[in-house]
């Protein structure tokens, strides 16, 4: 019988914020239609590296498994994406897996995100709704603008656009191309516009859209395809509107 | 009135809801989660949410989606909250619409509605093919403003481990532990929403999130807390078989127009799109001609079984049909249903708007779950409740689609002022309750954790869960039979023996996710046996519980509620009659035109 084919992994790992990264390899055996996270599953279920020492199965972060959740973002073979849409047998060998480096660490494959749904809330993420009582339906809204909306709508919040950004870093706060997407989804919905002043108030604020020198990264390191350069011209032109015309604007 | 808090435990479409529910009372929350909530499984459902809005002339109306729901339950359904849920739809649909929802519009600016399985209406509200991602958001950002104004507290990356019960057998708050640290704490509170989601974990290859393990309901279960029909899982016909996971191609799609076929010839080997009509096999469409292929999913499953393992037509010989829509306009493909097909395109490497899509059956969802009354989502310990699909009153035999999004919200929306009531009519609150309580919880779970950071032995946490995912999978899902499920109980004992010779290669406390996973597996593994036990038993076919050697229902044995609660590692059960008071019970069948 032929020998059974393997695929080499690297992963970078850290066991914990204060402690130094190490690269360990691991040999594992090749299935059809693998992803990365089967590889990080193998690994668990047998965690020797290829030198054959024994070590701890890989921290990292995993849901929906579709590339729908935003979870299990990673940088692999230098490419910032979602492990669970990363296809072993479309990927250079061997496959070199580490965290991304704009989130504090957390351990192994594992960082925290938390500033971006901190940034959500600064800049009013939401539509304000008076209550969910049985007050009647929403808005009407032309199928048109229902379909740009949805393009924004489908941000996974994987932070993949900030991880590629070269103005996201530890002297800059840009927020990051997904939070000014959202801005851009929020003023757009009728309800939501009533709170346009202050997001737009708040996004040429600190770490605001200001930041941003168009540097184009985030849109194709996008999983979901969201316009992410228009979005920030449409901000940008809504931020300079607002700015000097204020509340009359809108 | 004073303000109360409410522990929610899960921050999916159900769990958010009620916390929104609650924080609107003006009362505060403290939510619960394995992932930060915005990415809960909710964000998979694909298809749509039910609601009888009747936007297209067709005179659908509540009654109507009431009947379609308690028929395609197979009959097993308390009917009342049924009925209640059916009613509140629409108006769940106006106030989703009013926080945003990017729902699919007709050309006049209403919301559009698709048709779904079990119907023969446009009932179906939609955004893309993304929905349940669409409705989580709009949540999560209605939570996020409650949490910008101090009303509700997230504890992301927290687990649930236990509820922390009083010497009356009062919930009094809960037990969990820091997925990061490491460290376990209890939290108290007067009222518990239990809104965790579905099991998948436990049959392993599933169209679940990997955060379905079900370990909270078992650990409930286990402290004394009822579980409902346990046996009746619901396994989706057409998925993408997968190594990691079986990745769902919605029913919408077939709501849409695609049509599931085979080849005639057994081993047909040709390219598909080369086989012409005359020579392909539309099983579904021939068999169910009134409904086609929207068909029920436990009707739609039995019939691939059949045409794969009885008359031997599954493609190349395996297990697979084509789920075909090439017949179909592309710019209505991409519109309406772009993020399923895309999950195809990334996953198998074909566009399916070119080549037939290949799938086969996985299990999809559990009807049965925590046991709550007819009332108000509460369960039988007082203090806890639950929502969503961790529970089991709306369902029945079997689920239809886009019904399981519709019962989250409405089990939110019932369960937290539920809570909120409860918490404010109980005479002694949590704050009264002794220390010793909440430390006798505490080192409870705590000597869990050390018993398995200082186990011996050869065992790995992940190799057992294989083992049991493939015992699930091959005796309980689609065809029963007795002796194969007193097997399967037999070979889960045997792992439960094997669990506690686990030895894991990571006994730190910092991030260590294979400790916690294996705390969940030997949960998991008590509900695995819970759900073959309680299929054994149940003596005949009801929806998506099939055993070919009990082919019929049988109403008059079986038209029962089973009821489990948990005895010192074993079950007992008793079997509750079914409130079918607003529909008689009538047989069940899709064949007629
Ligand atoms: C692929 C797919 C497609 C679907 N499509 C549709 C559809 O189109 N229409 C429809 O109606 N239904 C659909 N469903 C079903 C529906 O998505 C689910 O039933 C529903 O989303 C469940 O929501 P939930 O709020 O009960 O739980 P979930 O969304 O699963 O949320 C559970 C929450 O509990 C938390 N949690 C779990 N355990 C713990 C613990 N121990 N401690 C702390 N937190 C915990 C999780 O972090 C999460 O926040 C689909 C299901 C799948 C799998
Ligand atoms: S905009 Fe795209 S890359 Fe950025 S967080 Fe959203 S989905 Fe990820
Ligand atoms: S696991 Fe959800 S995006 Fe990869």
């Amino acid at each position: 019988m032929a020998e059974a084919k393997t695929i080499l992994v690297r992963v970078k790992r850290q066991a914990g914020p204060q402690d130094t990264p190490q690269w360990e390899e691991f040999s594992i055996r090749w299935r059809p239609n693998m992803n990365v996270i089967a590889c990080l599953i193998d690994i668990a279920e047998n965690p020797v590296t290829s030198d054959g020492r024994k070590t701890t199965p890989v921290s990292y972060e995993a849901n929906c498994l579709e590339e729908v959740c935003g979870a299990c973002a990673m940088v692999i073979n230098g490419h910032s994406r979602q492990a669970c849409s990363a296809l072993v047998d479309h990927l250079e060998q061997p496959i070199r897996l580490e965290p991304m480096s704009k989130f504090p660490l957390v351990r192994d494959l594992v960082v925290d995100r938390q500033r971006m749904f901190n940034d959500a809330k600064r800049m009013r993420c939401w539509v304000p709704i008076d209550g969910t009582y049985a007050i009647g339906p929403g808005p009407r809204i032309a199928p048109e603008r229902q379909e740009v909306a949805y393009a924004l709508s489908r941000c996974i919040f994987c932070g993949n656009c900030l991880e590629v950004c070269p103005k996201v870093n530890e002297h800059g706060d840009f927020v990051g191309a997904a939070i000014v997407n959202q801005v851009r989804l929020f003023n757009m919905h009728p309800t939501g516009a009533m709170h346009a002043h202050e997001r737009l108030r708040a996004v040429r604020g600190p770490g605001g859209i200001q930041e941003c020198d168009n540097a184009q990264n985030c849109v194709k390191a996008c999983p979901k395809g969201i316009p992410l350069t228009e979005s920030n011209n449409d901000v940008n032109r809504q931020a300079l509107l607002d700015s000097i015309l204020g509340w009359m604007f809108h | 009135m004073s303000s109360t808090k409410v522990i929610l435990i899960g921050g999916g479409l159900a769990g958010l809801m009620a916390a929104i529910r609650v924080a609107e009372l003006g009362h505060s929350v403290d939510l619960f989660s394995v992932v930060p909530v915005r990415r809960s499984h909710s964000v998979c459902a694909q298809g749509g949410i039910n609601a009888a809005k009747n936007l297209k002339g067709e005179g659908d109306s509540t009654w109507q989606h009431f009947d379609d729901t308690v028929y395609g339950g197979d009959f097993l359904q308390n009917q009342p909250l049924v009925k209640g849920m059916c009613e509140a739809a629409p108006g769940i649909i106006d106030l989703l619409d009013r926080m945003g929802v990017t729902f699919n519009r007709t050309p006049e600016g209403l919301l559009d509605f698709r048709r779904f399985g079990g119907t023969l209406y446009h009932r179906t509200a939609f955004a893309g093919a993304t929905t349940g991602q669409q409705l989580l958001y709009a949540l999560d950002e209605q939570v996020r403003r409650f949490e910008s104004e101090g009303k509700v507290r997230k504890l992301e990356s927290w687990m649930f481990l236990s509820a922390v019960l009083d010497d009356a057998g009062v919930c009094r708050g809960v037990s969990a532990v820091s997925l990061r640290s490491g460290e376990v704490r209890t939290f108290p509170s007067d009222a518990v929403i239990v809104a965790t989601g579905g099991i998948g974990a436990i049959f392993r290859q599933s169209t679940n999130s990997v955060a379905c393990t079900g370990s909270a309901q078992s650990a409930l279960f286990q402290q004394g807390v009822h579980y409902a029909n346990p046996e009746m899982i619901q396994v989706h016909p057409t998925a993408i078989p997968g190594e990691d996971k079986c990745r769902l191609i919605s029913e919408s799609v077939r709501g849409e127009g695609g049509r599931v076929w085979v080849p005639k010839a057994a081993g047909d080997g040709r390219d598909p799109r080369t086989i012409p009509d005359a020579e392909r096999f539309y099983f579904l469409e021939e068999w169910y001609p009134k409904y086609g292929n929207l068909v029920p999913r436990d009707v739609a499953t039995r019939a691939i079984h059949k045409v794969v393992y009885e008359l031997g037509l599954g493609i190349d010989g395996k297990n697979m049909v084509y789920l075909d829509v090439t017949h179909l306009p592309r710019e209505m493909l991409t519109r309406k249903l772009g993020g399923v097909l895309e999950i195809y395109e990334k996953f198998v490497g074909l566009d399916p708007r070119d080549h037939p899509m290949k799938v086969f059956p996985a299990q999809h969802y559990t009807m049965g779950g925590i046991w709550v009354n007819n009332e108000n989502q509460a369960t039988n310990v007082p203090g806890i409740f639950a929502a969503g699909e961790c529970e089991y009153q709306y369902h029945g035999a079997n689920r239809l689609g886009a019904n399981s999004l519709l019962s989250c919200l409405y089990g939110g929306m019932l369960a937290g002022p539920a809570a909120v009531k409860y918490a404010q009519s109980i005479a002694k609150s949590a704050e009264s309750v002794s220390s010793a309580v909440y430390e006798r919880e505490q080192k409870r779970q705590e000597e869990i954790y050390d018993r398995l950071r200082s186990q011996q032995g050869e065992e790995n946490p992940i190799s057992l869960w294989k083992e049991m995912g493939e015992t699930m999978t091959q005796h309980a899902t689609v065809i029963r039979y007795n002796k194969d499920l007193q097997a399967a109980d037999a070979k889960l004992a045997e792992l439960q023996d094997r669990y506690h010779r686990i030895n894991l290669a990571d006994t730190g406390r910092w991030g260590n996710q294979s400790l916690h996973f294996t705390r969940e597996l030997g949960n998991m593994l008590v509900l695995a046996r819970l759900i073959v036990q309680a299929a054994a038993l149940r003596d005949e076919s009801r929806g998506a519980h099939y055993k070919p050697d009990f082919p019929d229902r049988d109403d008059e044995h079986w038209l029962r509620t089973t009821r489990a609660e948990y005895d010192n590692g074993s079950f007992k059960f008793q079997f509750d009659p079914v409130d079918t008071s607003l529909i008689p019970p009538r047989k069940r069948s899709y064949t007629s035109s």
